[in-house]
């Protein structure tokens, strides 16, 4: 949930450009073409918010109230409606995370093989500690999800893009030792 | 990525034939095992008459719900003069269920073949696949398998040469159990928060942009292509329990058995031959404690209950719980049902998307309940507080998300009920309980 009703809301971008004014865009080169390459494949421009939001993070490493800005600008949206999609969805990271963001499932089928072993060791050897805490190197960022969607492998983690089965704590440091 | 089991000889493998070969995964490798005839097959024959064959072979849905697939097609409007679309879920996410995943990732053509068919009986403009966020390599192979679909003339303006156009676009979720709810799904296509929408109006009047929709679930789309090619008739024979439940389907099994993983079954196999002779059965000096067998959204099975029952969605519900996605989490008797009834409330409560009142403060109360119990500072009234809140969870709320928390809890006090007092009592040590993860 976003604040109460009443909260003060950012006036955006208006007339300054694409997003604020310190704000480097997301939205160009590369990146502005696969927009464009979006909006064939919706009836809408609103439609094309997810998809978008997934470049600006790849290109970002998270999604950034100026980039949220952005978005709206791009597609007709407002910063509020941008940000309030954002924090929906528990993929977009609305903070700078690791230069590796690990999800552990500890959701009931995993946890019952043995997953909150696997958390443990996974935040003792990067260095997290803490759920959400970002190692002191930088280096990785830890979070639970809820189930992956690989029960008979337990347990799953989603290494970046990686999606690595039957993690137990004895591979943890083998795995971690391929992500500088 | 992991491989899956080599095939049981009691399972009957359709779906999951070529799970593991990775031949099966490019168009030509498909097109060799015989991919692709169901959809040339459907595209000489009229929309209504694949529609009939559908409801002719007794194929009902298997993403939850069970509704007869070729019915909800059948719902879909005669010239309407408007878009229609056709959605295919593959935002698998319930606790237990891993099934459409293999689908995807070794039979991507299958499952598109299946959407296919759908979207030229239904007369969809466009198909969108929605596939959770969470789901990379899924995502991948889907991607390459569609772009060479695409190559191949078996999508596009001009489907083999039939005249007929087929388009289908990936649609990449970001992490929201509730939007494999179907209308939630559709707001997250048009790029909202993923709130499930009041019904009335149903998809197939005002769905996906205001427009006629139906959505599927991935398994049930794959099945299409063989009832297509091999005959309603052949389909619904597949039958070993109720004449209501017809075909195979794919099994999920996991937790405290010895080979976890994915079995297709013909409807009504057994329970007990699944848990102990497909699955492996228990680990040794291990019993059986329960089931869930839906997914994590329905009541739990005791063991008499599991062993005695058959698979399929009758045959399940005359045991007091529902067959749902056929996610089986099996638990032994080593399973603190407290602590797993407890993660399961904070998944839902987690997960709630929290426009309804009793769902986002029932789910969250739940969790708290459940939690200051597993920390031994339980009170005597709470157990009755726990079934109140879940009366007031079940029935009252948009989606059925609430309910699928309550079902767990009620069930569990109710088959359970002597480890929940073990805790009220403080005959556990609170040195020796589990640890509360994740807060």
């Amino acid at each position: 949930m976003t604040g109460g009703h009443g909260a003060p809301v950012a006036a955006g971008g208006a007339g300054t450009g694409v997003g604020p004014p310190d704000h480097q865009p997301v939205f160009v080169g590369k990146a502005l073409e696969r927009l464009e390459a979006l909006y064939p494949k919706y009836p809408t421009k609103q439609a094309c918010l997810l998809p978008a939001l997934w470049i600006v993070q790849e290109e970002r490493g998270w999604i950034s109230p100026q980039c949220m800005a952005e978005v709206g600008e791009v597609l007709g949206l407002t910063p509020a409606y941008v940000k309030g999609v954002v924090t929906f969805y528990t993929m977009y990271y609305q903070h700078p995370m690791g230069r590796h963001v690990i999800q552990v499932c500890t959701t009931s089928p995993c946890h019952l093989c043995g997953a909150a072993e696997v958390l443990a060791a996974l935040l003792k050897e990067t260095g997290c500690e803490e759920l959400g805490r970002t190692s002191p190197d930088g280096r990785f960022t830890v979070v639970e999800v809820e189930c992956l969607g690989a029960c008979g492998f337990p347990t799953p983690i989603l290494l970046d893009d990686d999606f690595i089965e039957s993690v137990t704590p004895e591979r943890v440091s083998g795995i971690l030792g391929r992500y500088p | 990525m992991g491989f899956p089991h080599p095939p049981h000889s009691k399972e009957t493998v359709v779906l999951s034939k070529y799970f593991g070969d990775e031949g099966a995964r490019s168009f030509d490798g498909w097109v060799q095992r015989g991919g692709y005839e169901g959809l040339k097959k459907a595209l000489g024959m009229t929309p209504e008459a694949i529609v009939e064959e559908v409801k002719a072979s007794g194929l009902r849905g298997r993403g939850g719900a069970g509704f007869p697939t070729g019915l909800k097609w059948s719902f879909m409007p005669k010239n309407s003069g408007k878009p229609h679309y056709l959605v295919c879920n593959a935002d698998e996410s319930e606790p237990g269920t891993f099934k459409d995943r293999e689908i995807m990732r070794w039979t991507p053509h299958q499952m598109i073949e299946g959407c296919a068919i759908a979207s030229y009986a239904i007369g969809a403009e466009l198909c969108y696949i929605y596939i959770r966020g969470e789901f990379t390599d899924p995502l991948r192979i889907t991607q390459a398998a569609l772009d060479e679909a695409y190559a191949q003339g078996a999508l596009g303006p001009n489907v083999f040469g039939s005249g007929k156009r087929i388009e289908m676009v990936i649609h990449r979720g970001a992490g929201a159990y509730i939007c494999g709810e179907e209308t939630a799904m559709m707001n997250s296509i048009e790029g909202k928060r993923g709130n499930p929408r009041i019904k009335p109006p149903f998809p197939a009047q005002s769905g996906l942009f205001g427009m006629p929709t139906t959505i599927n679930n991935v398994e049930t789309l794959a099945a299409v292509p063989h009832i297509l090619t091999r005959g309603a008739a052949w389909y619904k024979g597949l039958c070993l329990g109720s004449p209501k439940s017809t075909g195979t389907k794919l099994f999920s099994v996991c937790g405290h058995v010895m080979m976890p993983g994915n079995y297709e079954i013909t409807m009504g196999f057994p329970m007990r031959d699944l848990i102990y002779d497909l699955a492996g059965g228990m680990r040794p000096g291990r019993t059986l404690k329960g089931v869930i067998p839906g997914g994590s959204s329905v009541p739990i099975m005791s063991r008499e209950e599991a062993e005695s029952a058959l698979c399929d969605y009758e045959g399940i519900q005359e045991k007091g719980s529902m067959l749902g996605s056929a996610g089986f989490i099996v638990m032994d008797d080593s399973t603190d049902m407290v602590y797993e009834i407890y993660r399961l409330a904070k998944f839902y409560a987690h997960e709630s998307c929290a426009q309804c009142t009793q769902c986002r403060e029932g789910t969250a109360w739940t969790t708290r309940i459940l939690e200051r119990m597993l920390q031994g500072q339980g009170k005597a009234a709470d157990l009755q507080l726990l079934l109140d809140l879940s009366e007031q969870m079940t029935g009252k709320t948009i989606c059925v998300l609430s309910d699928s928390c309550a079902a767990p809890v009620v069930s569990g006090i109710k088959k359970f009920r002597g480890e929940f007092d073990r805790y009220l009592s403080g005959a556990v040590n609170p040195e020796t309980m589990p640890a509360v993860v994740g807060r």
